[in-house]
């Protein structure tokens, strides 16, 4: 299947990341060509196998319901580009 | 004596032992080697503080007759995809330009416990996502090495973990953290004659580590021989609460086990790796190297991977796709850049700030992992390629039967000239062909270095062990070293 400069910027609406005209175009051919070569999956009969989970056996571990963690807001804000009162400041959401 | 700046972990390890040499005096030849070394640019961030820190607290405990740690004085590099609490941590990308970690990662937690100090963060692909060092949003590292021909034209040092290369194969720190998501650790290891070792998924946590593809994604240490990768590898490793796929297992002592007799041994050479259009400098080496093997007292068997060919496709679709999940954090909100056009509301802010943060490699797999997961293609491609992958490492685990390792060369070429390949995307994934397959099943595998090529570049043999067999992969790579005599170093012209 082919992709289309359409699909394209469907993707990267999808993605979060704006992209011009024609970066939309350059993306056609380079998507094309890469998803082309990872097609040749198709070829394989696996009919009979399970998706791969995990490389090593290893169980997902269950811990003490407690609290482990926390009192650290200022550290968790200190990277943020707009922190206000405390709080992650964003634009004003209108939708 | 061999100068402090030639010396790695275990000469400098024994040299402040015996009293040769104080770790201040190591950390100072080595911060000295770290600002000669800019026209390198593999360092992001220096911190002269920090090694200066630990060789003080080295000197300090060997004064008060305490037990040093097993990296005590040794100043090494750091990939900057390890958060460093304080230190400002970008993985080569502009949309983390300015993030300064509060939590420091488990890796360079263990190895600061264990006595190490640090000269520095690394340059490296952005994100992780490159084979040439050439996707960094701060420039590409230049390899210390240059072909013989006298053109001195800029080589790669191989990636993502490129400035790890440059500055252990340069004597610039005698050792540095790497991490191996499809042959990031092997290939530039080969690339610049350096050791690398990838170790069993899950021996290292990935607590702290700036996530790519997170089923793929191993620490693991680049250092110019055997041994000091096995010292290393044993302060990297451990059990980690806050990784749910670290591995609760004792981590071995890989040094103190160390030897190359591999009488009983079954080396296997899997027919696959043969690829088309192969230099044959290096199916020259491959042959060498089964020779060395031979000599060590191993007996070398064929074996038949026969869904090799698919583990490079598979690869660049799950990998996107865990790419595309992991890195979806990066909205302008919580740290990191924020690029907030006039009037422009949530959805903008994010696009915004995603298109001017991230480079055109990590959209290219960002988009490709969005496509392959998004609905009506998921089954396709994502779940077809995890099926694929079940295959390839039922391939090993039906080798594993009638022998005990593989040996492949590790990439398919030596190093290649800055910007030969950046043109053409599917060519420069190539580069992982005999990488990717042991990275999918998440088996340990080394490179070593074993030899020159006719432009005077180094080139490197690969070992893959079975899950959790990282001791037979080291005592193999210390039997190619041995006989391999491997002694060329870049000649210093920066």
């Amino acid at each position: 299947m082919s992709i289309d400069k359409e699909t394209v910027k469907k993707i990267a609406s999808l993605s979060r990341i704006a992209i011009t005209e024609a970066e939309a175009d350059a993306f056609v051919p380079e998507l094309n060509q890469i998803l082309g070569w990872v097609e040749q999956l198709g070829e394989v009969d696996c009919s009979k196998v399970e998706p791969m989970t995990a490389v090593i056996p290893n169980k997902l571990r269950l811990r003490e319901d407690v609290v482990t963690d926390g009192e650290i807001r200022d550290k968790i804000l200190a990277n943020a580009p707009i922190a206000e009162h405390g709080f992650f400041a964003v634009p004003k959401v209108i939708e | 004596m061999t100068a402090i700046f030639e010396m790695g972990i275990a000469g400098i390890r024994s040299g402040i032992a015996d009293g040769d040499f104080t770790a201040k005096e190591v950390a100072e030849t080595f911060i000295a080697r770290v600002s000669a070394a800019k026209p390198l640019n593999a360092f992001l961030v220096e911190t002269p503080e920090h090694a200066l820190a630990a060789a003080e607290a080295t000197d300090k405990a060997k004064a008060a007759g305490e037990t040093l740690g097993k990296m005590a004085g040794v100043p090494i590099g750091m990939k900057d995809l390890f958060c460093t609490q304080g230190v400002e941590t970008t993985a080569a990308s502009g949309i983390l330009k300015g993030f300064v970690p509060q939590y420091e990662s488990t890796v360079s937690s263990n190895l600061f416990q264990a006595g190490a100090g640090m000269l520095g963060k690394l340059n490296l692909d952005q994100f992780a996502m490159g084979s040439s060092n050439e996707t960094s949003a701060f420039g590409n590292v230049i390899s210390p090495w240059r072909r013989n021909d006298g053109g001195n034209s800029d080589l790669t040092p191989g990636g993502s973990s490129g400035g790890s290369a440059a500055v252990v194969s340069g004597r610039i720190a005698p050792a540095a953290t790497g991490t191996d998501t499809g042959g990031s650790i092997r290939q530039p290891a080969a690339f610049t004659g350096i050791t690398g070792f990838k170790p069993t998924y899950g021996r290292c946590s990935r607590w702290g580590t700036i996530a790519f593809a997170s089923s793929l994604d191993q620490a693991g240490p680049m250092a110019h021989d055997v041994r000091d990768c096995a010292i290393m590898l044993g302060s990297m490793a451990g059990f980690d609460a806050k990784d749910s796929t670290s591995l609760d297992l004792p981590v071995p002592d890989w040094e103190a086990a160390l030897s190359s007799n591999l009488a009983g041994k079954k080396i296997g050479i899997p027919k696959e790796y043969r690829v088309e259009n192969m230099p044959a400098e290096i199916d020259a080496l491959w042959e060498k190297g089964i020779e060395m093997l031979k000599d060590a007292g191993a007996t070398i068997v064929d074996v038949s991977l026969p869904h090799t060919k698919y583990a490079l496709p598979a690869y660049y679709i799950i990998a996107p796709a865990e790419a595309s999940s992991n890195l979806s954090r990066y909205d302008g909100v919580r740290y990191g850049l924020r690029d907030l056009p006039d009037g422009a509301g949530l959805q903008d802010m994010y696009a915004a700030t995603r298109e001017a943060g991230f480079g055109p490699e990590v959209k290219r797999r960002i988009m490709i992992g969005t496509y392959v997961l998004s609905a009506g293609y998921y089954d396709a491609y994502y779940t077809q390629a995890q099926k694929v992958r079940t295959l390839i490492s039922q391939d090993f685990d039906k080798a594993w039967n009638s022998c005990d390792l593989l040996l492949t060369p590790t990439a398919p070429s030596a190093a290649f000239g800055l910007g030969e390949k950046m043109d053409d995307p599917l060519a420069m994934y190539l580069n992982d062909v005999f990488t990717v397959p042991s990275s999918l099943a998440g088996l340990p595998a080394m490179s070593v270095p074993a030899g020159i090529d006719g432009k005077g570049l180094p080139l490197g043999l690969q070992i893959i062990g079975k899950a959790l067999d990282e001791q037979s992969v080291f005592n193999a790579g210390l039997a190619i070293e041995e006989r391999a005599g491997f002694v060329a170093k870049p000649e210093q012209w920066w």
